[in-house]
């Protein structure tokens, strides 16, 4: 077993921490939402609202930690998530490939992805989307800087793709609302 | 408030050449100044202070990345959207003003 010492360096305001523990920590939150809604479609919706949630923290963090402007177009935005955000929180860097026509949509194609190392998933769940909290994360994520996107994985190593692919499409710019009353 | 704010900015973004976001800086009357910053998420610091205080960005990024952000967004218990109640973070936000050379 490989383990990271964890320790605090002067020069990165990131702690190293055990990947395995992280592997483990959200396979026993997988089992655990299977055990408790019994089918898979609901597991994944509750992913997916789980990573919605930590998406819309998540980009503070980021933002305050990576000091990135505004990105201008989609395709920034695409580079921005694989070789910043990706780098920065999952220690990978996936590619940006199948760009549609009119710039809108893009996969993102993961070689290996942390959160399913030793996962195989059981044939009684095939329709599970084991790493669906990870499209709820870019979805909060990106509506917090105004874009409303839609996510989702087209290829998943655990049934049997030789890469994982998440294909991400913008749907709409989010328009700064007044409150009421304040015009 | 903030009304006048929104309505500075929206004049600012339209006279700026410059990405809206560095566009509002700061203005000041004949007995204060005010800072302003604001993150592509759609937080909006403000800072007063007396008029002889230079530029009081880097304080106010530094209050948004290591104050609200470890403190109010990475605390789960903290709802966003609303005022933010912590103990911990009105004590930590305290010092650091304090602290400021100004």
């Amino acid at each position: 077993m490989y383990w990271y010492l964890p320790f605090i360096s002067p020069s990165a305001s990131m702690h190293l921490m055990s990947s395995e523990l992280f592997t483990l920590t959200y396979g026993a939150l997988v089992t655990q939402l299977c055990k408790d809604y019994e089918n898979d479609e609901d597991v994944n919706k509750q992913l997916d609202k789980m990573g919605y949630n930590i998406g819309v923290r998540l980009i503070e963090d980021f933002l305050a930690r990576s000091n990135v402007g505004r990105c201008h177009d989609f395709r920034e935005t695409a580079d921005v998530i694989a070789k910043v955000a990706f780098k920065m929180y999952l220690g990978i860097t996936p590619s940006i490939t199948n760009w549609s026509p009119a710039g809108d949509e893009f996969s993102l194609i993961l070689e290996n992805n942390p959160l399913v190392d030793f996962v195989e998933l059981p044939d009684n769940h095939s329709s599970l989307i084991y790493s669906n909290l990870l499209c709820g994360v870019l979805r909060g994520a990106l509506e917090m800087v105004q874009m409303a996107v839609d996510v989702k994985f087209v290829q998943d190593t655990l049934k049997g793709d030789s890469v994982t692919e998440i294909r991400m499409k913008f749907i709409r710019r989010i328009e700064d609302n007044l409150p009421v009353g304040e015009e | 408030m903030f009304g006048m704010l929104f309505s500075i900015r929206s004049f600012v973004a339209k006279m700026s050449p410059v990405d809206m976001r560095d566009g509002f800086l700061c203005f000041q009357t004949s007995k204060y100044k005010l800072h302003y910053y604001e993150t592509p998420t759609g937080l909006r610091f403000v800072l007063t202070t007396d008029l002889g205080v230079g530029s009081a960005r880097d304080a106010l990024q530094h209050l948004y990345s290591n104050i609200y952000v470890g403190l109010g967004v990475k605390n789960p218990l903290c709802p966003l959207g609303e005022p933010v109640q912590s103990e911990l973070f009105r004590s930590r936000l305290d010092a650091f003003v304090r602290a400021l050379p100004f």
